[in-house]
């Protein structure tokens, strides 16, 4: 098989923007995502979420998330062999609209937080966590 | 697995009228993830527990649903309002159909 030097060029063109474009969130996620968000468009800001930089027990991840007037906020881990974490949703008894809790990652991603406002818009927040031992087993 | 579950709860015994107070709670448990293998290669099925829910006097503070990929001995931190004195319930729901309840006095003080 002969390459012309037009063709060799092109593909090592496609090569690279395979390798520098980041694999950023796995189709499961976004699925889960579009199942909370029915598919609206989401905003940025008005939701805070906190994760550590760097975690050493992917068993253990304490995240929290802050999102002031949002009736439920969706977490997703687009790196864990299921991307569901948890879903929050506050009653009239809430006093803010924030919770934190410890999750388990598999490997160095971004977790993202989904709100729902209680408006009916959507806002995310992500945020990256390196992970040293994955916490899945196996 | 339904065995040496112990739910655990921090609400304070006093709050002023409409004051807001953070509760904690903890309850042990395995949150068996169905990703695991044991020796032989076989998946250990799926045991967690799959929604956690907080209501104060009737009224829902927190409904929570779980997945997975949340940690052995899910551990929730989250603040309420309390307008009245009353009673703080707390139900975790497992996915082998256990419910396990505890509950919290509250007085205004």
């Amino acid at each position: 098989m002969n390459f012309s030097r037009r063709e060799t060029l092109a593909l090592g063109l496609g090569a690279a923007a395979l390798t520098v474009l980041p694999v950023r969130s796995s189709a499961a996620a976004d699925d889960a995502i579009a199942a909370f968000t029915g598919g609206a468009e989401m905003g940025e800001g008005g939701i805070t979420l906190t994760a550590p930089e760097i975690a050493e027990n992917g068993n253990t991840v304490p995240i929290a998330v802050d999102a002031p007037g949002a009736a439920s906020i969706l977490i997703v881990a687009a790196g864990n062999p299921e991307p569901g974490v948890a879903t929050f949703n506050f009653g009239p008894m809430a006093a803010a609209q924030s919770a934190s809790t410890r999750i388990r990652l598999a490997s160095t991603q971004d977790v993202v937080a989904v709100a729902k406002m209680a408006d009916g818009s959507f806002t995310r927040a992500s945020a990256t966590v390196k992970v040293t031992i994955g916490g899945c087993g196996g | 697995m339904a065995s040496g579950v112990k739910p655990r709860v921090k609400v304070p015994k006093t709050a002023a009228a409409g004051e807001v107070i953070t509760i904690k709670t903890l309850i042990s448990h395995q949150m068996e993830s169905g990703q695991r293998k044991d020796k032989e290669g076989n998946v250990i099925p799926r045991s967690i527990i799959n929604r956690f829910t907080c209501d104060f006097n009737g009224q829902n503070v927190i409904d929570v649903t779980l997945e997975p990929a949340i940690s052995t001995n899910p551990y929730f931190q989250f603040e309420a309002t309390v307008p009245e004195a009353g009673e703080f319930v707390f139900t975790w729901y497992d996915d082998d159909g256990s419910v396990y309840d505890t509950k919290k006095q509250i007085a205004i003080g």
